[in-house]
């Protein structure tokens, strides 16, 4: 049984058919060709499949895509202006907020909407915002500063 | 996973009436279940999607209990002001749930139906003796939570809401997992009327009240109250988290904890 559902992935309309046990993550990197969006453990623990649906984060390898339909997704794709980065990749990068990068889309998908409940959250507050992302290279410290950093940033643009 | 089919009611009653087929199971926020499915634990033929039913979402205040429609998420519960003026000691449990992602999906009726030994809501539903109310009855706490993942609920019965009593005064306090945030150990306290409620989850095979606690706690609402009390490690559960010596260590030191919130003090160890 395959079921037609209609998503709108970064601002554009796009119609797929899908078994109802395909994960949304799926659909976004297998039927959409949208890889930003990793598949680090698939058990719902590290939060690199991060991506917003209808402007809420949620861990898209834990969402069937059936039940996203009529919805609007946002990827880490969805984030830069063009050749702009948005002022959390930027922070990121200028904080040295990655290593190899794996966790990298989740983490910025997860802060940014951190950033949206709470502008100016504290330390503690991105520590608990970011429980559910996990990375196994940078000790974290980069990544808080590059919240931080990406909060101040995204307040002023 | 293998394969399902799939149907998105839009009322209770339809859903009701997919939910009698004894193959059919219920899909809420999918936190727990689609892991489950993934690991090929459960092989439902059909799922019946809860995700658009909006009859099962929302939060209100009647008179003095606070209802949860089942299909409220727990960053909902957690954001919501009416329940944090109500009753903060629920809006802090949902907030401290898993994690962000987990908590923009997953619903407090999931939560309820799963009773899965280690969840924190078991813990409110109980030490606020709730009500939850199911397509077909009203079932009060203490006859809900029957054993480990274990309800009262019946094959296709579907909860529809869980109404809190107001409480005078409550908290929760517990031992998170550090990995996965559920509970090692969680104790409720409530202070309702006259009476005073405990309830302990991740240390049994479900929620159970801890009466000893209760006793001693009406008799003296204080934090040296509650750890003056042995709890017996009989019983308890034991995992790679904890022994269940150490479950039953916890138990009076986490009922302090939640006692010393209640009374706005800061408990010692
Ligand atoms: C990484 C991670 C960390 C977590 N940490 C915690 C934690 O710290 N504390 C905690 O308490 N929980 C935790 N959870 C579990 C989480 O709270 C789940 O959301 C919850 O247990 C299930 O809710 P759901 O809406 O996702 O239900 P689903 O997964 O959709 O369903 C769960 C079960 O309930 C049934 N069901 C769902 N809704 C109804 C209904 N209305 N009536 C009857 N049956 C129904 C389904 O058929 C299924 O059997 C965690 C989960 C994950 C993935
Ligand atoms: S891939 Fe989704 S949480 Fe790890
Ligand atoms: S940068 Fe490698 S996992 Fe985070």
């Amino acid at each position: 049984m395959s079921i037609p559902i209609r998503l709108t992935v970064n601002g554009r309309a796009v119609e797929v058919t899908v078994e109802p046990r395909i994960l949304l993550v799926e659909v976004l990197r297998e039927q959409l060709g949208l890889t930003g969006t990793h598949v680090g453990c698939d058990t719902s623990q590290c939060g690199a499949c991060v991506v917003w649906l209808d402007g809420r984060s949620v861990k898209s390898c834990a969402v069937l895509a059936v039940q996203c339909d009529g919805s609007a997704v946002t990827t880490i794709e969805g984030l830069a202006d063009g050749e702009v980065l948005h002022p959390m990749q930027a922070a990121f990068r200028e904080h040295h907020g990655l290593q190899c990068g794996f966790c990298t889309p989740g983490m910025v998908m997860s802060a940014v909407d951190l950033v949206h409940r709470n502008p100016r959250p504290t330390e503690a507050a991105i520590a608990t915002g970011l429980y559910g992302n996990i990375c196994r290279c940078t000790g974290y410290r980069g990544i808080v500063n590059a919240v931080r950093a990406g909060a101040e940033a995204m307040e002023q643009s | 996973m293998y394969p399902f089919a799939y149907h998105r009611p839009s009322s209770i009653e339809e859903a009701v009436a997919l939910l009698a087929d004894p193959e059919a199971k219920a899909l809420a926020g999918g936190q727990t279940l689609i892991p489950v499915l993934k690991q090929r634990l459960a092989m439902p033929e059909a799922l019946v999607d809860l995700g658009r039913i909006e009859s099962l979402k929302g939060i209100r205040r009647e008179g003095d209990a606070v209802i949860i429609g089942a299909g409220t998420t727990h960053a909902d519960v957690a954001a919501s002001p009416l329940v944090r003026e109500a009753l903060p000691a629920l809006a802090d449990l949902a907030g401290l749930i898993g994690d962000p992602q987990v908590r923009n999906r997953g619903t407090l009726g999931g939560s309820v139906a799963n009773a899965d030994p280690s969840a924190d809501y078991p813990a409110a539903v109980l030490g606020l003796g709730a009500t939850v109310h199911t397509d077909r009855r009203a079932i009060s706490a203490d006859d809900y939570f029957l054993g480990l993942f274990t309800t009262a609920l019946e094959g296709g019965e579907l909860v529809t809401a869980v109404s809190f009593a107001v409480a005078e005064v409550a908290a929760y306090r517990s031992v998170r997992n550090p990995a996965s945030g559920y509970a090692v150990a969680g104790v409720f306290v409530a202070r309702v009327g006259q009476g005073v409620r405990v309830a302990v989850t991740g240390a049994g095979p479900s929620a159970f009240r801890a009466t000893a606690l209760e006793q001693a706690l009406a008799d003296s609402f204080t934090p040296e109250a509650a750890r003056a009390v042995s709890w017996p490690e009989e019983g308890l559960n034991e995992d790679l988290h904890a022994s269940p010596a150490y479950r039953a260590a916890l138990i009076p030191v986490l009922a302090a904890r939640a006692v010393a919130a209640c009374c706005g003090t800061v408990a010692s160890g």
